[in-house]
């Protein structure tokens, strides 16, 4: 009797309810499938790309409760209860581009654009922490984040751009 | 690189973690962060038929003041001590090192106590605890056993922790507000695995000599390593360019001859030993408060 | 024409959708009901299959088939060879799954097609091979060695190939010079590592007898060629497109690769859609790397440090096969002359078999040996002569009046490899300016006092670009005014969009915005080539513009005819037509290309407005009168160059070393270069930045390291380095230009410039920086280990 009960506690498959982009979802899912692979198969938002899957390259990077993760490195399952944000959901609702966004269009901060939603997500969280970061600190900070494209020139460029414009548009507010 | 099938199990209560472990031990892995253990999975390096997920184990995600030392929960994120105002005021020696982890991705889901639990003989915080002479708690259904750092660490990603035990706690003893201290490592890039690390703890007397010093390395032996031959080396001495050279020649007798990969030979380490020895003493002495 | 839009810095049209994350990569495209497959690879480098038993794969449930060599019938046959070359006596490819024999780690022994990917993998861990493991090559000194076992078994002496070219008479030349120079110099292995791997997705319409594929590919138009024979379809049946590529660098252009053969078959086996996309674990071991040579070089100079003879003798790794032929060594072979006035040089090159992945060009594609080799040179002339190496290279220089300059040499297209333009001097010149370089001995002498090894290094090349066969285009206004243009070649990051929208923008009096550009669709455009060998900006573009300039030729006819003037007359300007001096009285494009469409019926609201405009009626005859060709306002044109253009440049770096621990940092690192004319300097110099990282990391961070089992110990992200935002350095470009006289527009190739220098500039930095060791670096790339290494080697002899 006991050892039924325990091994029904493992599953391998559970219903998870999840919030990206302000979405909730609810599906079942088996639970090896990957957080990254759940994004882009389940739930069809394929702006979040898979590069590695063993956590090096950054570019499945999403919002976590407002947390950069490498969602190649999560369960799906994982994810149940928790809000996530995806490159899908940086854009306004009036579908204006983010000041991130548009800072990485006007300083040709993209090539081929795969690594893009990862690092813009990345550089969201990273501008979040710190407003007035310094060239040494957006290199660092975006270190966790591949680029085969850029060279990485014009992305540290959009990102000094972006940080400069987000700190006018706070201080706008106030 | 899709991971294997498994089965998993979130509890969130630590006795029902603990009774699931006792019963598929052999079969399970403890699932916190997932950094490491994720990548395993996805190359299909690791297959446990059982994945037990601990991250919604409330009761495990603590940083507390204790006698002696901070005590970190189970499920207590890198990136929470590197945020934590007690932590950067209190051990700003554990916040140097956590900083020194991978990036901030990893770290936002990676967990202090993972990390101890994998024990990679590369990664920083198991030769920050050797250093400090720390230890972690471990806990089963038969109950629970403090094992201290030179006893936990056993080998390449070996630990003494049992099928059916779950690291529950890593405690960091404290630093002395007199004491210096340092931290640094060797790596190819930013955020990598590192060649050779060490961490340093050192006191002295009023009148500037060394009354004690620990020394523990990363990246040299299969498993981190505090030597004690240096710390001893250094008692009494004040530090100058002629005792550095001499720990530093002392410290590449220690690189283990199997420490050979695609970066770095074993003399090659052994120079960079030498090398992270002389910076790490360094720092540590000068950052002394008197 | 005065041109508005070439060469201006205009933003990309692709980066809304791409920065919104609405890319349409090949793994975003989702067909209902579609298959994922994964492909069984030989863990041996070399060894005999035995026997395969795909057995209880085929019965996990969801599997729906599983292959091997001998399921594929008439497909299993080797893939086309892509380039024969004369000397290439040898050649062997790849069958789509391996038969009897694996020839390296990675190799496609299995393909398996499941519900998902998760299954997939699980079904390959069931599929049982039973292999007998053979002697393995795993590098050219055991390739080359008397009595080498083989990698193939008809192969003797594992020799694919073996070349010699002459230029004047080198042997007399030696044997009369003041000084002569043998040196060994070695390049090893890297990889194009884009971010997005491979992938194909094929979908078979019975219905209809069409197979459309996705592919993440450089080369879609000749991978629709091939599949049409491949499978016996006619050629309008395939439909190959290449959507959104996340990088490319050569790695996607060599065709075929096995699951490009694979995945289609098993579509049209099962009749459902079938998927298969790479992950980075087979990324190392299945996409085509490059880079492996080994070279004794000879070379003779005077007592001005004039280079007058050069022989160069190399073999080549060409891996376990030859997909595309032996067009690397011959590019280095043709690279190496440089900027340089070498009148006399031998070169003589071995291709080698080895039990490693196959090499197809990865950007720079045989250059940046060549550039190593030929910089190497001329710092050590300096060196011996005492002469500051700017100025011994100034003295070797072919001269701006000296083009078009002939090396001597037949290059890559079959063409001659001849300079048509080109300022090396002017470029060094700027360089030199951009980083203090007079002033530089004395920040390093300064340096020394403190301790610090401070070192600068430099790196000349020429780049042959813009090769042919050809590339075509359309050009089509609609009713509407929008513009639309297709081409054969296809972007993996490159803005062509944007840059084509450009050109075609400029001949149409429109803003880019209004062409919408369609490329590496064989669909929409029937004919091409590919994108690489820095081509496809000069070659498309070219064909673009023709087209382009005949849609305007076409427009003034028309508009002449419309408003009873002369062609010479009418101007074509913010979307509108018009006579000169009488821009109140226009027709939109839109409209005139309504009007040039003689339809008894015309449709919507430009139709209705033209109606109430008092334009000349139509002339009694045709209502296409001869000589206007096709209705519409609509061109196809194709570029074919007489033979490549040559683009060129120089880069330079200051670098600190920390000799103790034979770590690098950059301190400035500074590029010159020279395409001819630009279409938009933005992209240019974005290209530039991303050829300079990749260059850095083939230096001093990449490098593939195969074990005597011929296994790449180094597989992974872990591992292998690729740098990152903290190890790349800021990088200043600036430009000289000299047009190409061989194309309509004037320019050059400039996708693969930024790499080409790296090694060259980095050996020639780091023995700058340890000169008081008298440190000559020969071999490519270097990791701090291996710089402390080399200097343990020097002091331990001295």
């Amino acid at each position: 009797m006991q050892e039924q009960e325990d091994t029904s506690m493992f599953s391998e498959e559970n219903l998870i309810s999840v919030t990206v982009n302000g979405h909730l979802y609810e599906q079942h899912v088996p639970v090896r499938i990957l957080l990254s692979d759940f994004l882009r198969h389940e739930l069809h938002l394929t702006g979040t790309h898979v590069g590695c899957e063993h956590g090096v390259c950054g570019c499945c990077t999403v919002l976590l409760n407002g947390e950069a993760v490498r969602s190649c490195l999560m369960l799906a399952v994982q994810a149940d209860g928790m809000v996530l944000t995806t490159i899908e959901g940086m854009a306004g609702t009036n579908s204006e581009l983010h000041p991130i966004q548009q800072a990485f269009q006007e300083k040709h901060g993209l090539q081929c654009g795969f690594c893009t939603p990862g690092i813009i997500m990345s550089v969201h969280a990273m501008l979040h922490e710190n407003a007035s970061p310094s060239e040494e600190e957006i290199r660092h900070e975006l270190s966790g984040n591949l680029c085969r494209c850029t060279g990485y020139q014009n992305i540290v460029e959009a990102v000094k751009l972006a940080a400069e414009r987000l700190r006018e548009s706070h201080t706008e507010v106030k | 690189m899709k991971p294997p099938r498994f089965r998993y199990c979130a509890p969130d209560m630590l006795d029902e973690a603990l009774s699931l472990l006792d019963k598929y031990g052999e079969d399970a892995k403890v699932l916190a962060g997932g950094q490491s253990l994720i990548p395993l999975l996805n190359m299909r390096l690791a297959g446990p038929a059982y994945l037990l997920d601990i991250n919604h184990i409330s009761e495990l995600n603590y940083i507390e003041t204790e006698d002696g030392y901070l005590a970190v929960g189970a499920t207590v994120r890198q990136r929470q001590v590197e945020r934590s105002p007690l932590v950067k005021e209190q051990h700003p020696l554990l916040v140097e090192v956590v900083q020194h982890i991978g990036h901030m991705q990893i770290r936002n889901r990676g967990t202090i106590a993972g990390s101890i639990a994998h024990a990679d003989p590369a990664a920083e915080l198991p030769a920050l605890l050797t250093c400090l002479n720390g230890e972690v708690v471990a806990q089963s259904v038969h109950g629970e056993r403090i094992i201290k750092a030179d006893e936990f660490f056993t080998g390449y990603l070996s630990t003494a922790l049992n099928p059916g035990e779950i690291l529950t706690e890593v405690r960091f003893p404290w630093i002395t507000p007199q004491s210096g201290w340092a931290f640094a490592e060797f790596a190819r890039r930013s955020g990598d695995y590192a060649l050779v690390g060490a961490a340093a703890v050192v006191t002295s007397s009023l009148d500037d000599h060394c009354i004690s010093a620990h020394i523990a390395y990363l990246g040299i032996a299969g498993l981190p390593l505090r030597v004690r031959e240096i710390e001893n080396m250094l008692i009494e001495t004040t530090f100058d360019e002629k005792v550095l050279d001499e720990a530093s020649e002392l410290a590449r007798t220690f690189v283990s001859e199997d420490m050979e990969d695609v970066h770095a030979t074993v003399d090659y380490r052994r120079a960079l030993t030498a090398e992270i020895t002389r910076r790490v003493l360094r720092m540590a002495w000068a950052r002394r408060e008197h | 024409m005065a041109t508005r839009w070439f060469g201006a810095p205009v933003q990309r049209s692709e980066d809304p959708r791409l920065l919104r994350g609405k890319g349409n990569f090949v793994d975003d495209i989702d067909l209902p009901g579609t298959l994922h497959a994964a492909v069984l690879r030989s863990p041996h480098a070399r060894a005999r299959i035995v026997n395969i038993d795909p057995g209880p794969a085929r019965g996990l449930p969801g599997v729906h088939l599983v292959i091997t060599a001998t399921d594929l019938g008439g497909v299993l046959e080797p893939s086309p060879l892509l380039i024969p070359h004369p000397a290439l006596t040898e050649p062997r490819t790849q069958l789509p799954l391996a038969l009897n024999e694996v020839h390296y780690v990675g190799e496609a022994v299995a393909f398996v097609v499941a519900d998902d990917r998760y299954i997939a993998e699980d079904a390959l861990e069931l599929i049982d091979v039973e292999y007998e493991p053979l002697p393995v090559i795993h590098n050219l000194e055991i390739a080359s060695a008397n009595n080498a076992p083989l990698v193939h078994a008809d192969v003797p002496g594992n020799i694919a190939a073996h070349f010699v070219q002459t230029v004047g008479d080198p042997d007399t030349v030696f044997a009369n010079a003041p000084h002569i120079i043998h040196e060994t110099m070695s390049i090893e292995r890297g990889a194009a590592m884009p971010m997005e791997c491979r992938g194909i997705l094929a979908r078979w319409e019975a219905h209809e007898g069409m197979l459309t594929c996705w592919i993440s590919t450089q080369g879609p138009i000749p991978i629709r060629n091939g599949l049409a024979a491949i499978f016996h379809l006619p050629e309008h049946k395939v439909r190959v497109v290449a959507p959104d590529v996340g990088g490319g660098f050569g790695t996607k252009i060599m065709m075929f690769y096995p699951e490009e053969i694979l995945t289609p078959f098993a579509a049209i086996h099962l009749g459902k859609p079938v998927k298969w996309i790479e992950d980075r674990r087979e990324n190392f071991i299945s996409s085509n790397q490059e880079r492996g040579q080994l070279h004794e070089v000879e070379y003779a100079f005077d007592d001005q440090g004039v280079l007058v003879a050069v022989r160069d003798k190399f073999l080549h790794d060409t891996g376990a096969y030859t997909p595309y032929g032996i067009i690397v060594p011959i590019i280095t072979a043709c690279t190496l002359p440089g900027p340089y006035r070498l009148k006399h040089y031998y070169s003589e090159f071995t291709v080698l078999y080895t039990n490693k992945v196959p090499v197809s060009p990865y950007r720079g594609a045989g250059r940046p040996h060549a550039v190593f080799i030929m910089e190497r040179i001329m710092d050590r002339i300096a060196k011996e002569l005492k002469i500051d190496r700017c100025e011994v290279r100034s003295r070797n220089f072919i001269q701006p009046d000296e083009f078009p300059w002939d090396v001597g040499l037949v290059y890559q297209d079959g063409g001659p490899t001849k300079y048509d333009s080109g300022n090396y001097q002017a470029g060094l010149d700027k360089l030199k300016a951009m980083l203090d370089y007079d002033n530089f001995p004395k920040l390093q002498g300064e340096a020394r006092q403190h301790g610090r090894s401070l070192g600068i290094g430099i790196g000349c090349y020429v780049e042959g670009t813009s090769i042919g066969p050809y590339e075509g285009a359309n050009v089509r206004v609609e009713s509407d005014g929008r513009v639309f243009a297709a081409t054969g070649v296809t972007s993996q990051g490159q803005s062509h969009a944007t840059t084509f929208a450009q050109i075609v923008a400029d001949q149409l009096g429109l803003s880019p915005g209004d062409v919408l550009l369609t490329e590496g669709d064989s669909q929409a455009f029937n004919w091409g080539v590919g994108s690489f060998a820095s081509r496809a900006a000069t070659v498309a573009g070219s064909a673009l513009h023709l087209a382009a300039v005949k849609v305007r030729a076409k427009a003034k006819q028309v508009a002449a005819d419309l408003f009873e003037a002369a062609p010479e007359d009418i101007e074509l300007a913010g979307g509108r037509v018009f006579v000169k001096d009488a821009p109140h009285r226009f027709l939109t494009l839109g409209q005139l290309a309504i009007s040039a469409n003689p339809l008894r019926y015309a449709y919507g609201e430009n139709a209705r407005q033209l109606m109430s405009m008092k334009l000349a009626g139509p002339r009694p005859g045709p209502a296409l009168p001869p000589g206007r060709g096709a209705p519409g306002l609509e061109a196809t044109e194709f570029y074919s160059p007489s033979h490549a253009s040559f683009a060129s440049g120089v880069h330079g770096a200051i670098i600190e070393v920390d000799p103790k621990t034979g770590m690098v940092s950059f301190v400035k690192y500074a590029a010159v270069h020279d395409c001819g004319r630009v279409i938009n300097p933005m992209v240019v110099e974005g290209q530039v930045h991303g050829g300079v990282a990749q260059g850095i990391g083939g230096a001093f961070f990449e490098r593939l390291v195969y074990n005597e089992d011929g296994q790449i110990v180094n597989a992974s992200f872990m591992d292998y380095l690729l740098p990152t935002s903290a190890e790349i350095p800021s990088i200043t470009v600036d430009h000289v230009e000299t047009p190409s006289p061989l194309s309509p527009l004037g320019m050059k190739g400039a996708g693969e410039a930024g790499v080409i220098p790296v090694p060259a500039l980095f050996a020639s930095a780091i023995d700058d920086a340890l000169s008081p060791y008298g440190l000559r670096v020969l071999e490519m790339p270097l990791y701090p280990c291996r710089v402390y290494e080399l200097l343990k080697e020097i002091q331990s002899s001295s």
